[in-house]
């Protein structure tokens, strides 16, 4: 068997996410999002990350608000029930931070010409737009073969891919179902992965269903164990989105002020699952949890 | 239409939010049996609307990667809300469904903006110079993607002056350019903008100049309110109607999908 890989969620970010790394995080879009591990990297004080994502939802707003961030690549920042986010608002009005402006079609592009080995992958998207003025990797080509005008899209590997999964074994071997945005693609074209789960599940689990692994283990750094990992967003046959918490982040980075009590609250005074539990509180964990369970039927590969 | 004779109907006694106006404007774009890419916020709803009345067979693509043909089981904010993963068609990969929409498979999609210009250039990332920025707004999502892409979109935004501007700030979404033949010189494959839906009205694009074009406004607005709202001299349809109100069967459908009022409250 191969080592262990797991760890805590703690020693994972410090020895896979240097500062000044670029880190692909939300890549499942709307659900799934890593929280915990964007809560780690504010904790830890991690400086100049470039985050990579396609709609981040309040995830980059939290860590750019953390002081965490130099650059982001991504095609929608903001707060997906409410509209715009501040501390990224902020950042790259007062010039903070340098912005790269994708299109979903674009970021997942970018990462599949990493994930393929190839300079770059034509599209057919963005043609005329101003896409092209904020994202150096952008240019027109010429089709060789239709003579087509077409938007050739730089190849993008990140340093790391965070994802929470619904559950891995300790060598990285980890099922993900549901919607999974640009998350296979974002796995593949990095150079490290780090995963955080909400249960950890012995390997007989992982490989009675292969179709469901989301990229092979033996490309995973780091398992972290993070139950609720992905809260407030939804994590398919774990909990619901909670709504309300979104709602509220509305109004804590409107201000730097209301930010810092909102990292002091949610992110400095916690240092486990274990608090961040206790600070939701049972009622609310009760109120997500899921109440029409659909189950699968199961498979066989039988032989 | 049905929905017509409510309107001519003065005694109507209808009552509607503004949101399920439009909501129920957003919905009547969708033709039965098409292939609708649903945008967040309205368009969510407007989706399911359809869906429910005139347009059952109509197939929901959603772009974290969610294709439905029914409707989700409860109601949901957003369009990652578990309720509308559940008995999904398929969930699959982002780039499975901009595939799709990259071949020319997808019929209809819906883009929300802050900033629109008289081509349907869409706005929706910096307002202000590059040099010197006023305000970041979130950016594209898909919006650049469907507005590139789908055989035609449709625009559901908020109708001032600041908002209709002669000349966007920024292209995030292309519509028609600067005009008629624009969309073919840059290399777009098809498409473009064929319908705004506002807080005032609703415009249409002339099918030669590509300019837009007022068609209808709201019950109480007047053509003059709409001219005062819009940032240039905006062209008026020969005859504009009143835009039908949304029918009670709707509002009992936008009640069930909406039951709090959060998108489509008052």
């Amino acid at each position: 068997m191969p080592d262990s890989k797991l760890l805590s969620l703690s020693e994972a970010i410090a020895r896979f996410v240097p500062d000044g790394s670029s880190v692909a995080l939300g890549t499942a879009q709307e659900t799934l999002i890593p929280f915990a591990a964007g809560n780690e990297l504010i904790r830890r004080r991690k400086r100049n990350l470039t985050l990579i994502g396609p709609i981040s939802d309040i995830l980059f707003d939290q860590i750019i608000g953390g002081g965490c961030v130099r650059k982001i690549q991504a095609a929608w920042v903001g707060n997906v029930i409410t509209g715009s986010s501040y501390n990224f608002r902020n950042a790259v009005e007062q010039g903070q931070i340098e912005m790269e402006d994708h299109s979903n079609l674009m970021l997942s592009m970018a990462l599949r010409a990493g994930a393929m080995g190839v300079p770059f992958m034509p599209a057919r998207t963005a043609l005329g737009s101003d896409l092209f003025k904020t994202n150096a990797g952008l240019k027109t080509i010429s089709c060789p073969f239709t003579g087509d005008t077409l938007t050739a899209i730089a190849a993008i590997n990140p340093d790391v891919t965070i994802i929470h999964v619904q559950r891995s074994d300790e060598y990285g071997n980890a099922h993900c179902w549901g919607n999974l945005g640009i998350t296979r693609e974002a796995c593949l074209a990095s150079r490290c992965v780090i995963i955080t789960a909400e249960e950890i599940v012995s390997p007989d689990v992982i490989s009675s269903d292969p179709n469901r692994v989301v990229t092979p283990g033996f490309r995973i750094s780091a398992v972290a164990q993070a139950p609720w990992g992905a809260h407030p967003s939804p994590v398919p046959g774990y909990y619901n989105r909670d709504h309300q918490a979104f709602i509220d982040y509305r109004e804590s980075s409107k201000t730097p002020e209301v930010f810092a009590k909102w990292q002091t609250r949610w992110v400095d005074s916690v240092q486990s699952s274990d608090d961040y539990l206790n600070l939701l509180g049972k009622e609310r964990t009760t109120k997500l949890s899921l109440k029409n369970h659909v189950l699968s039927e199961v498979v066989d590969y039988g032989y | 239409m049905a929905t017509k004779s409510k309107i001519q109907n003065p005694k109507s006694k209808i009552k509607y939010t503004l949101p399920q106006l439009m909501v129920a404007a957003a919905a009547r774009e969708v033709v039965d049996n098409e292939v609708v890419f649903v945008g967040m916020r309205l368009p969510l709803l407007g989706f399911l609307l359809a869906k429910s009345t005139h347009a059952p067979n109509a197939i929901g693509v959603y772009e974290l990667g969610i294709i439905r043909d029914t409707v989700a089981p409860e109601p949901i904010l957003t369009m990652g809300d578990l309720p509308n993963l559940s008995r999904a068609q398929w969930l699959a990969d982002t780039a499975d469904l901009m595939g799709l929409l990259q071949q020319g498979i997808v019929d209809v999609s819906f883009i929300g903006g802050a900033q629109v210009d008289r081509f349907g250039n869409l706005n929706t990332s910096y307002i202000g110079s590059l040099d010197k920025i006023e305000t970041r707004l979130p950016g594209s999502g898909g919006a650049c993607d469907l507005a590139s892409l789908a055989k035609r979109h449709i625009i559901i935004m908020t109708h001032q002056k600041r908002r209709f501007v002669p000349k966007v700030d920024y292209i995030t979404s292309a519509g028609y350019g600067d005009g008629a033949g624009w969309r073919e010189r840059v290399g777009l494959p098809r498409g473009g903008p064929s319908t705004v839906i506002t807080t005032l009205g609703i415009l249409k694009f002339d099918p030669d100049t590509k300019e837009m074009v007022l068609a209808s406004t709201h019950p109480g607005v007047t053509v003059q309110q709409v001219l005062d709202n819009t940032g240039w001299p905006l062209r008026v349809a020969p005859e504009v109607n009143e835009t039908p109100l949304p029918t009670e069967a709707e509002l009992a459908m936008l009640q069930k999908f909406d039951p709090e009022g959060f998108w489509t409250g008052a």
